[in-house]
């Protein structure tokens, strides 16, 4: 099963709350995969900074020292802050590649969760009640965020099976379905020097939103592609700095549901997930249509593209 | 009227309450109130008795219902009167995938749109759309009757029996083995007799037929063992 949640805000009064309703509205979808839990959450830019967040299964060993080894390894300013099994890494902007060069020199173990000026990604293996709170997700304030829980199907339970998965600066991927070609797409995604870590299925689809947009792509035409070289069940929901986007395959079997008001446009696997949202008794509720874009950007008006 | 508040009992509690009301009950009028979208709302219901549920629903809303009245006052979400047997079950709003699957008998009205595979295998079931239906609906539909006020989405009645189609306005594509049929006079009663009964505003002549070709393997003799 799995359930996907995700929040887009309108209305700026209600991001210092984006984190507790986002969070209320993953914990809420618990039933459809207790396996994992995962937030990606967008908040507010700093001018100078970007970040990398890093997970460790052993956070007290490896973040000992790494924030100065960083700094010495790549040759700017790192910050860390340090949450659970997640540090956040604050960079000059620009220096994104630079320091992730250097995680790897320090301490290859480290694993890389997300990187860009605003997206944090939060994962671990566990509810979404326990993920959220040992990561305090409630007290986090943004723009926008997307949410998952995991029943595993295609690989192991572990963190780096969790979504959502990074798919470049500032973007990321949530997904319910399951992909039946991601073998072969893996090994040809390989072969075109994609980084592929996991067997994991939802790793490949993102992983081809990634090859896709390297080669010149925006992200709508990669999602519309998607829909032609990915075969099996999905419903996506992908983050971006300036917004989010829904596409679900043809046969759409896997649910959604989607609010709009106002203040904000939500999604949630179930309509369950959306109950607790403020106005969404006069919310614009509807099931997005099989192979079709959706997006909303806060640089934008709201986009909906019908696959060819 | 008696009120089912689910912020104060449990589904099952609540399930048992509906279920526990007899033939010759006098409690005939029930109020749902906050269901939230919870799952299996009034679900194996088997009493002639009327449910209101005030808000939207979940998964398998009056599902494998027998004689209750059940109205949803919001959207339903999948398998919404899932194998109804008898009794009528009416949406105020719209219905996710396969409302009124396998459904036997009853009526099952959605006052706005069905999503995909509605009334998927339906074995005597009427289901009345008022909006318009996504695609595979009424596929492998064995008996009754589906009226679409609105559009039919792709692969309309694929592999389809004896059920009757009516459709008012397009359809993206039929599916294998789905024609469009000659609308005779006794198909008008039909359709003119369901579009009062599910309060839709259209016109019997408005509509075109859609029914089996009885051209796959499974109509022909020499394919039998």
């Amino acid at each position: 099963m799995c359930g996907i949640v995700g929040l887009f805000l309108k209305d700026k009064s209600l991001e210092p709350q984006l984190g507790a309703l986002l969070a209320g509205m993953l914990v809420t979808m618990t039933d459809r995969g207790p396996d994992s839990a995962g937030i990606a959450i967008y908040s507010n830019e700093t001018k100078d900074y970007s970040k990398i967040v890093v997970q460790s299964d052993t956070p007290e060993v490896d973040f000992d020292g790494l924030e100065a080894a960083l700094s010495n390894a790549s040759g700017v300013t790192v910050k860390m802050e340090v949450s659970s099994t997640h540090a956040v890494l604050s960079v000059p902007n620009g220096s994104i590649d630079a320091v992730r060069t250097a995680i790897v020199a320090v301490n290859p173990a480290l694993r890389i969760m997300s990187r860009g000026d605003t997206l944090e990604i939060y994962k671990e293996v566990g509810l979404p009640k326990d993920v959220a709170s040992r990561f305090a997700i409630e007290e986090m304030s943004g723009s926008h965020g997307i949410g998952h829980t995991r029943m595993a199907t295609e690989s192991a339970v572990t963190t780096m099976g969790a979504h959502p998965f990074n798919t470049g600066n500032d973007q990321c991927l949530v997904h319910n379905g399951s992909l039946s070609n991601h073998n072969s797409l893996r090994r040809k995604l390989r072969r075109e020097g994609i980084h592929i870590e996991t067997e994991n299925d939802t790793e490949v689809g993102a992983a081809y939103l990634t090859w896709r947009m390297q080669n010149g792509a925006t992200l709508g035409e990669a999602l519309e592609s998607s829909l032609t070289d990915l075969d099996g069940f999905f419903t996506f929901v992908v983050g971006t700095k300036d917004g989010f986007g829904v596409v679900r395959d043809p046969i759409a079997c896997k649910p959604a549901v989607m609010a709009e008001t106002d203040q904000y446009v939500a999604f949630g696997s179930e309509y369950r997930a959306l109950v607790d949202l403020p106005g969404i008794e006069n919310a614009r509720v509807w099931e997005p249509e099989p192979a079709t874009v959706y997006f909303w950007s806060h640089s934008e008006q709201p986009i909906k593209e019908k696959a060819a | 009227m008696q009120i089912l508040d689910m912020a104060e009992i449990e589904l099952r509690e609540m399930n048992a309450t509906l279920h526990a009301q007899a033939e010759k009950t006098n409690q005939t009028a029930w109020e749902i109130v906050n269901p939230r979208g919870a799952h299996a709302i009034a679900c194996g219901l088997d009493a002639p008795i009327e449910v209101t549920v005030k808000g939207s629903t979940g998964y398998y809303c009056a599902g494998m219902n027998k004689q209750a009245t059940i109205n949803i006052k919001g959207s339903a979400g999948p398998g919404v009167a899932e194998n109804m047997m008898s009794g009528t079950v009416v949406i105020d709003g719209d219905a996710s995938q396969y409302a009124g699957a396998t459904g036997h008998g009853g009526l099952l009205v959605i006052k706005g749109n069905a999503s995909s595979r509605c009334g998927i295998s339906m074995k005597g079931i009427d289901i009345v759309v008022h909006g318009s239906i996504g695609h595979m609906s009424a596929f492998m539909a064995q008996s009754g009757n589906m009226v679409v006020c609105g559009d039919a989405g792709e692969a309309l009645g694929d592999s389809l029996y004896e059920a009757r189609l009516f459709v008012r306005g397009s359809v993206k594509s039929l599916g294998a083995d789905c024609a469009e049929k000659e609308m005779r006079p006794e198909h008008l009663e039909i359709l003119s007799d369901l579009l009062e009964r599910a309060g839709a505003d259209a016109k019997p002549e408005e509509f075109k037929r859609y029914g089996s070709a009885r051209e796959l393997y499974t109509f022909k003799i020499d394919n039998a063992y």
